[in-house]
């Protein structure tokens, strides 16, 4: 039996890819900004008693692009009206990288729509020390190996987007990056009134998860989602020897304790 | 026909070993910079752009980049807006504005009616989408690179062709209040080329407008394929293309002895020349290239020299380091440190000027006297058949005197001979002849852009050879 699928949903005024998998309570998965990275195997532990829903970013794969949405925060918009015709809410949320910015977006709009939040290493607040990498101006080779900090030791790195570099998966970046870009470029991935909003969120219990050493988003940033938050019920958990991919760089601890707190 | 002087306006005292390093121009820290010599280095090129109008060309191009030492026209309009008063006849051709990295078009339009102005009516603006670096430099969004330059240049045009005031609502463009008082010399406004290297939209796109389009020094094989795809569209739309829609820029340089011209020419390749203009992601910043050009790109490493693109880097550019994975990371650090003296810098020199010959053999650089130089330029003429043809002073650390010399005897006897070649190929240029005044009959086919028989004669380029 598979264990995922894709379906083409008309949801929000457009189409919209969602890979669904999994049995349980609905566990909403924002991607990262090069797509869905595959059926990875944190996927497969949270789908014991959990029911995935990963919704393709428009503009990626196989959900085509809708003009409107210009930023980050449009994007939180467009998910939180997909949400409300799909009935998900309130919904437990887990956002990786761009994902988890989209997510505190989402937040910082309609906290109620989440009942629980699970933000890893999202870019989205400027770091206090260091800075976000531009991902724009490197080839794609060097954005996804700066995402590990010790890629012999994952050996999960060698599977992301299927493993290898055909053409069509070039393609597949490319196109990921554009739409990244597009509402991304500038400032260079992030929001400069998110820390201001997200002070309104109340009521949503969240964990922040980063990588000592991640070299995509500063660890920095960290502490600056937190004080973000501290209106409501936020814990930070950082991994050391870590970089910008806890979920396969420490796939076991990271899913226990994404199970743990969201249990 | 319409003969243009050109040059890159070089900064020509950077350490080439710093190019080399950097692998790109672009990006080679400001630091070498020294404003005695960028001070000396622009009022030279100033005198030599009166030097060649001096000398018999009919007009100055012009150009634009940031960030690089290969380059050091940053603010292009300025030093328009100074040959405009300095020069006496010769057209000052943009080849061009960046539109996609300029903020604000309504102000664009007002820099070039006053060069229009000053000039008493010999502004001939172009437009381009700026390369990937232009993009990153000046913080423009390149997944709406294009969108960016159908917008900028319909609001240029409409300062200059539509009675103010108005409001423009644009997606990226929003003025309240559009009423140039400076309005362009030329009516109803001045003619518009455009310059181009890769792309067959930019190609159409010039045809639907009338437009002529000017290739960068792209390999005559598919400069050909380009012509004939922009006569079709000319057809579709309804004219007839002819010498008048079409220019060619042409890497150039000239010395009194053989011996002295190949001695001196190998500056082109300064620093790995055009080639190493810019890296890959600096060339190829996300959504620059439409979803087409990107499935064209993924299949084949087609070479785009002028943007430093190569089959090699492209390779490196969809594969990145991920070769590399499975080093620890301070192997990785190592490999870093390696990657840029894998090779010595001596050894990297000797592989850049190792293709001089080659360059010169697939007619990516010219260099020689009068003598040997013109029966390749006519070899160039006979095949594309421009009526626009830019003479592009070589690259590199050449000195003041040799520039000058190269220019002079382009102007005594190069000059002369392309004008008789022109003559007698028939070849006229868009003031002789209005771009798209000519009607096309339906139903049948356009008449040929090119000289097929010509093009067999033509040397074929190693695209791996990028000067």
């Amino acid at each position: 039996m598979a264990e995922w699928t894709e379906e083409i949903t008309h949801v929000a005024g457009t189409d919209l890819a969602i890979i669904k998998g999994g049995q349980g309570k609905p566990l909403l998965i924002l991607h990262e900004e090069l797509g869905h990275p595959g059926w990875m195997s944190y996927h497969q532990a949270l789908a014991k008693d959990r029911t995935l829903v990963i919704p393709i970013q428009p503009g990626m794969g196989k959900s085509p692009r809708v003009e409107q949405i210009r930023t980050v925060h449009e994007l939180g918009l467009f998910y939180l009206w997909a949400l409300r015709e799909l009935n998900l809410g309130p919904i437990d949320v887990l956002g990786f990288s761009f994902g988890g910015w989209t997510a505190a977006e989402m937040a910082s709009a309609d906290s109620k729509a989440f009942r629980k939040m699970v933000l890893v290493a999202p870019p989205g607040i400027k770091p206090p020390d260091g800075d976000i990498m531009d991902i724009f101006a490197v080839t794609i080779g060097t954005q996804l190996n700066a995402t590990i900090y010790d890629a012999e030791e994952t050996p999960e790195f060698r599977k992301l987007y299927g493993g290898e570099r055909t053409p069509e998966q070039f393609e597949a970046f490319e196109e990921a990056r554009t739409e990244t870009a597009r509402i991304a470029w500038d400032p260079i991935l992030h929001n400069p009134s998110l820390p201001y909003f997200l002070q309104g969120v109340r009521g949503l219990p969240t964990r922040i998860i980063w990588g000592r050493e991640d070299a995509v988003v500063p660890v920095s940033a960290a502490e600056a989602y937190r004080q973000a938050l501290a209106n409501t019920d936020v814990q930070v958990t950082i991994f050391e020897h870590c970089g910008h991919r806890p979920e396969i760089e420490k796939g076991p601890e990271f899913v226990k304790l994404v199970r743990e707190f969201l249990a | 026909m319409h003969l243009m002087y050109f040059t890159e306006r070089p900064y020509r005292d950077v350490p080439e070993e710093e190019v080399i390093r950097n692998r790109s121009f672009f990006g080679v820290p400001n630091r070498f910079y020294d404003p005695e010599v960028g001070a000396r280095l622009y009022n030279e090129y100033l005198d030599e752009a009166c030097y060649a109008e001096e000398v018999g060309f009919d007009g100055i191009m012009l150009n634009e980049h940031h960030g690089t030492p290969f380059c050091m026209g940053a603010v292009m309009n300025v030093e328009a807006a100074i040959l405009a008063r300095i020069t006496k006849k010769a057209r000052i051709v943009l080849l061009g504005n960046p539109l996609p990295v300029v903020k604000n078009p309504v102000r664009l339009a007002e820099e070039l009616a006053e060069i229009d102005l000053i000039s008493k009516g010999r502004l001939v603006p172009g437009w381009v989408r700026g390369a990937g670096s232009e993009q990153i430099f000046n913080q423009a969004n390149p997944a709406y690179n294009r969108e960016y330059f159908n917008e900028a240049h319909d609001l240029v045009m409409a300062c200059w062709t539509r009675p103010g005031p108005f409001r423009w609502e644009g997606k990226h463009f929003n003025f309240r209040y559009v009423n140039p008082w400076v309005l362009p010399y030329q009516k109803p406004r001045p003619p518009i080329w455009i310059p181009g290297v890769i792309s067959a939209e930019t190609v159409v796109w010039c045809a639907k407008h009338r437009y002529p389009y000017v290739g960068l020094g792209t390999a005559l094989q598919s400069t050909v394929e380009l012509w004939n795809l922009y006569g079709q569209t000319a057809a579709e739309e309804g004219y007839q293309a002819g010498t008048e829609n079409f220019g060619y820029l042409q890497q150039i340089h000239l010395a009194e002895t053989e011996e002295q011209a190949q001695e001196q020419g190998k500056a082109a390749l300064f620093g790995g020349g055009a080639a190493n203009f810019s890296r890959p992601e600096w060339t190829l910043p996300p959504g620059y290239n439409s979803k087409e050009a990107t499935r064209r790109l993924a299949r084949q490493a087609t070479d785009y020299g002028f943007l430093g693109i190569t089959s090699e880097k492209l390779k490196e550019s969809q594969s990145g380091e991920v070769r590399h994975i499975g080093l620890p990371r301070d192997k990785k650090d190592t490999r870093a440190r390696l990657r840029s003296g894998q090779i010595s810098i001596e050894e990297a020199k000797r592989k850049i000027y190792g293709n001089y010959q080659k360059a010169q053999d697939g007619l990516q650089i010219i260099i020689g006297t009068p003598k040997t130089v013109i029966p390749k330029l006519k070899l160039i003429m006979e095949v594309l058949r421009p009526g626009i043809l830019g003479l592009f002073q070589a690259q590199g650390p050449l000195t003041t005197e040799q520039r000058l010399t190269s220019i002079r005897l382009m102007g005594q006897e190069v000059l002369p001979a392309m004008r008789e070649i022109a003559r007698g190929l028939g070849i006229v240029d868009p003031f002789e002849r209005e771009p798209g005044s000519r009607p096309h009959i339906s139903g049948t086919s356009y008449e040929p852009l090119v000289d097929l028989e010509a093009l067999k004669r033509a040397p074929t380029r190693d695209e791996s050879v990028r000067v």
